[in-house]
């Protein structure tokens, strides 16, 4: 079962139209929410008056900061420090605005249409400050007491200075990506009700965190965790943006325990562009210092995270990542970075598949190609000579990230080089291009390679129980956003456990469902939960052919589990199934003693992640006219240790390489000078519709698998999306036959057009 | 601010479906919210991303950006009416085998525009496929595997 590509247990549902996700689910009596979201960057507020919209029939209440000033702000999450504590975002703005966006007020009634009329006839007057809009320029005024520097952190490892004073070559470079982020196709959403029976406040439409929302919550809100239950339903889409605590996840909550109904919000796309966490948006300065081989001996590089107007939930993880994984898969034995998050008067950002390294593997493989320009040496040949050796693993880098030592576990990097550039068949296709651009065309090729990180710890746990009719539940604090998480588990379960996937559901992302939980992020899902499953499956196997042993009265060394029953090898009349194992074992039963039902739960620890790793080819073909780019050919070669559902794998890595083109090509939120965001709709965030896509190649293997977990898997999330940039800006350079032409994303048509403009090669 | 509804009937896969909705209200908001047929997603609200795709009249349109009064009298066709009691449509067939869907969200506008042309036009080649399916909007699964099922429903449907 674990390895083969079988059909998601997800997918019938969604297909007939039954999926429910949030905006689907409503409850009697409830009110819906609308936010009244400010209209300048940066400013003082004046004034906000609800008067009219208080008279618009079935307006139920209106509530503006000052409701709200006994709410804490939103905390950190992960990576938090005392420093960033007062940058932090509160529910609804108190006496300044620091975004176009950003929620001022909020409007409850009885319809979503009236909710809006309502929220239009609110007038807020605001005294307009100026805005700050490039992070790399002068610090702003944060609050009249802090600039807007809110977190600078300093790593290193090895002697960088001895190694730049023995460098035989020093490059510089300036790199940046721009602003975009995860646009989920399902808006964000929330629905609560307080049940005034149990004092228990439901929250519905969770996702991604619903554990870590719950205590947050439930902190905010002055309630016992216990008496806080949120739910996940269907999860349209996550990328790291979705399920974070927003602050309308608050309100929501708030609302329904002081407006005493059920309170319901569905944003809307304009909202979400402008309200949901945006990403990426660093720009690096950097050093590398080479012997004459090309064999990078240091790394300095310095970098500014544009935050936006807030720090929100989590705290420094973007920089912190892009810092600790930007050496990649190469040794450069001596690396200092510093970076800076600093705040502007932008949508506030957060993680976004890849956060940190879609960057960060920008940066590294830009300068990797800078280096082979500098010394004559071939592009593939330069990174062959830095990569880290089989025999080097497991490597430390020196560096911590997400609290837990960066650590590679595992990895065979030239083989894989060797397996790419064996695929594309290397010489042939670069002198077929070379022939090409010798007769006019604009074609070029870019590779990419990089190291992810998955499986973050510290815990997950996995339930699994036999009912006594042989269905198998398996319960997890965990969560999904779309991704098969249901069907990768029960993989896992029907493995060990022997029972058709039809026999097992999976419950995932319900507060009330278990003690403990963490989530949907890191590319953690499949490496936590589903070792966790794997050992509570063992543990219940196990339990099963105790049982069974004494109910067939039979030495347990002689039975074995097969097609959902215990049986007596060589003799399989003498069984009994799973489902009768289950009834067994009621609370009174002699069998139960003590331990009544089919269940056991295991927890899964560990403290170190793991790392897959992967490495893009792209081909381009360049319109000089239109600045157009066409991707003619895009292979992606990624190790996952081991897949427990290939086909879903491929998905992830071909989804994920969609939104990396995205970032490198179209995908950029832009402001104009006074901080009025110019990309408010479909029209104009671009993101890649099947015409744009190519017909990936994915070559996936298992050279390494995990030395961390039994199933030596990790994580297959983000390796799709991470070198896109990388890429695709490499190959642009091969086909203007000028390395280092691309230093910024996205490559946008315009600049495009202006590269080719002034590119030799298209005078 | 009570507006004036409009009583109207609208007939949504074969079935009719007695409404009072303000004349400013979508034909999407009422399919979801009066007939209670919640398949029909929304992901953007103004006409881009074809998550709301319904067919009317066997034509795709986007249901956000109709109202429901345009629609009196025209036959719907919505998501839920593509499977045949527990047997899927075979291209809704074809999605499940060739893993064509991931958290669901765009499925039903994608289903609906994919059973408009594969209707309208059994024989269409496969860029001219490419071309009408980038109409809608995924971010979930780079489209490759809907191309496949949707070329392999196609197939199915031909023969």
């Amino acid at each position: 079962m674990i390895g083969e590509s079988v059909p998601r247990l997800e997918d019938r549902p969604l297909l007939r139209g039954e999926g429910r996700f949030v905006a689907d689910i409503s409850l009697p009596h409830q009110l819906h929410m609308r936010v009244v979201r400010s209209h300048a960057a940066h400013g003082t507020i004046e004034s906000i008056d609800a008067t009219g919209a208080l008279a618009v029939p079935g307006v139920a209440a209106v509530w503006t900061g000052v409701d709200v000033s006994d709410i804490a702000p939103i905390d950190f999450r992960q990576v938090g420090a005392d420093q960033m504590v007062p940058y932090r975002q509160p529910i609804l703005a108190q006496e300044r605005v620091r975004y176009v966006g950003e929620p001022v007020a909020v409007v409850f009634a009885t319809d979503p249409y009236t909710a809006e009329d309502g929220a239009e006839a609110v007038i807020l007057e605001v005294s307009e400050l100026a805005p700050v809009l490039d992070t790399t320029g002068p610090l702003g005024d944060f609050d009249g007491r802090l600039d807007t520097e809110a977190y600078v952190f300093t790593e290193q490892t090895g002697d960088v200075d001895a190694a730049f004073a023995r460098a035989e070559h020093v490059i510089e470079a300036e790199f940046g990506v721009g602003r975009h982020t995860g646009v989920p196709l399902e808006c964000r959403g929330a629905l609560a009700v307080h049940h005034r029976t149990t004092q228990t406040l439901e929250f519905l439409g969770a996702a991604k965190v619903p554990f870590q929302n719950r205590d947050a919550l439930a902190a905010m809100l002055g309630l016992p965790p216990s008496r806080v239950v949120l739910r996940e339903a269907h999860v349209g889409g996550g990328f790291g943006v979705r399920g974070e605590l927003y602050p309308e996840d608050v309100l929501v909550a708030l609302a329904a325990l002081r407006l005493g109904r059920p309170v319901k919000w569905i944003e809307d796309r304009h909202e979400h562009l402008v309200a949901a966490n945006h990403s990426r948006d660093q720009r690096h300065r950097l050093r590398v210092a080479t012997d004459d081989s090309g064999v990078i001996e240091g790394l300095e590089v310095e970098f500014v995270s544009d935050q936006g107007a807030y720090v929100r939930t989590h705290g420094a993880t973007v920089a912190t990542l892009a810092a600790a994984m930007l050496p990649g898969p190469y040794r450069i034995p001596n690396y200092r970075v510093t970076g800076r998050v600093r705040l502007s008067n932008k949508t506030p950002a957060g993680t976004y598949r890849a956060p940190g390294r879609y960057e960060s593997t920008f940066v590294r493989e830009r300068a990797l190609d800078a280096v082979a320009a500098e010394l004559g040496v071939d592009r593939a040949e330069i990174r062959r000579r830095n990569l880290i050796a089989p025999t080097e693993m497991p490597f430390e880098r020196g560096i911590d990230a997400l609290g837990t030592a960066v650590v590679y576990d595992s990895g065979k990097y030239e083989m894989m080089l060797d397996r790419v550039l064996g695929h594309i068949d290397y010489p042939a296709l670069t002198w077929s291009l070379a022939e090409r651009r010798a007769a006019g065309e604009l074609v070029g090729l870019g590779i990419g390679f990089f190291v992810e990180k998955s499986g973050l710890g510290p815990f997950a746990g996995s339930r699994v129980e036999v009912d006594p009719s042989g269905c198998v539940t398996v319960t997890t604090g965990e969560a999904s956003v779309g991704q098969g998480f249901e069907t990768v588990m029960a993989q896992i379960c029907a493995e060990t456990l022997d029972v058709g996937l039809d026999r097992i559901s999976v419950v995932h992302g319900q507060t009330d469902q278990m003690s403990y939980g963490m989530g949907a992020f890191a590319s953690r899902a499949t490496v936590m939960a589903g070792t966790a499953t794997h050992d509570a499956s063992l543990a219940l196997r196990q339990r099963a052919i105790e049982v069974a042993a004494e109910m067939l009265e039979a030495n347990p060394a002689d039975l074995e589990l097969v097609d959902g029953a215990v049986r007596v090898a060589g003799s399989p009349t003498r069984a009994v199934s799973l489902g009768e194992v289950a009834s067994a074992l009621g609370p009174a039963s002699p069998y139960a003693d003590g331990r009544p039902g089919l269940v056991t739960e295991e927890w899964y620890l560990t403290s170190h992640m793991n790392y897959p790793y992967g490495l893009h080819a792209g081909v381009v073909a360049l319109d000089a006219d239109t600045g157009s780019l066409s991707i003619e050919r895009y292979v992606i070669a990624y190790d996952i240790g081991r897949a427990i559902n290939p086909m879903l794998v491929e998905g992830q890595i071909v989804g994920g390489a969609a939104q990396g083109f995205g970032g490198a090509l179209f995908e950029d939120f832009s402001y104009d000078e006074i901080g009025q965001p110019q990309v408010t709709t479909f029209m104009d965030y671009l993101m890649p519709t099947a015409a744009e896509m190519p017909e990936l190649e994915i070559l996936l293997s298992e050279d390494a698998p995990s030395p961390l977990n039994p199933l030596g898997v990790k994580g297959a999330g983000e390796g799709g999306t991470n070198a896109c940039g990388a890429v695709i800006a490499a190959a642009v350079d091969d086909a203007l036959d000028r390395p280092g032409a691309v230093t910024s994303l996205p490559i946008t048509p315009e600049r495009l057009h202006a590269l080719c403009r002034s590119s030799p090669a298209t005078a | 601010m009570t507006a004036r509804r409009a009583e109207l009937t609208l007939t949504v896969n074969g079935q009719p479906y007695d409404v009072a909705v303000e004349p400013r209200k979508t034909l999407a908001d009422t399919l979801r919210e009066e007939c209670g047929l919640t398949g029909t997603h929304l992901g953007c609200e103004h006409g881009v991303c074809g998550a709301c795709t319904v067919l009317v009249d066997d034509e795709p349109v986007r249901a956000c950006l109709m109202f429901a009064v345009q629609c009196s009298g025209q036959a719907i066709r919505t998501v839920e009416g593509l499977a045949d009691g527990e047997s899927l449509h075979p291209i809704q067939q074809a999605f499940w085998e060739h893993h064509g869907l991931q958290c669901g969200f765009c499925t039903p506008g994608f289903l609906m525009l994919a059973t408009s042309v594969l209707e309208s036009r059994p024989d269409i080649g496969d860029e001219e496929l490419r071309e009408v399916l980038a109409s809608n909007l995924c971010r979930c699964t780079g489209y490759q595997n809907i191309i496949t099922s949707v070329h392999s429903a196609r197939d199915q449907m031909r023969s």
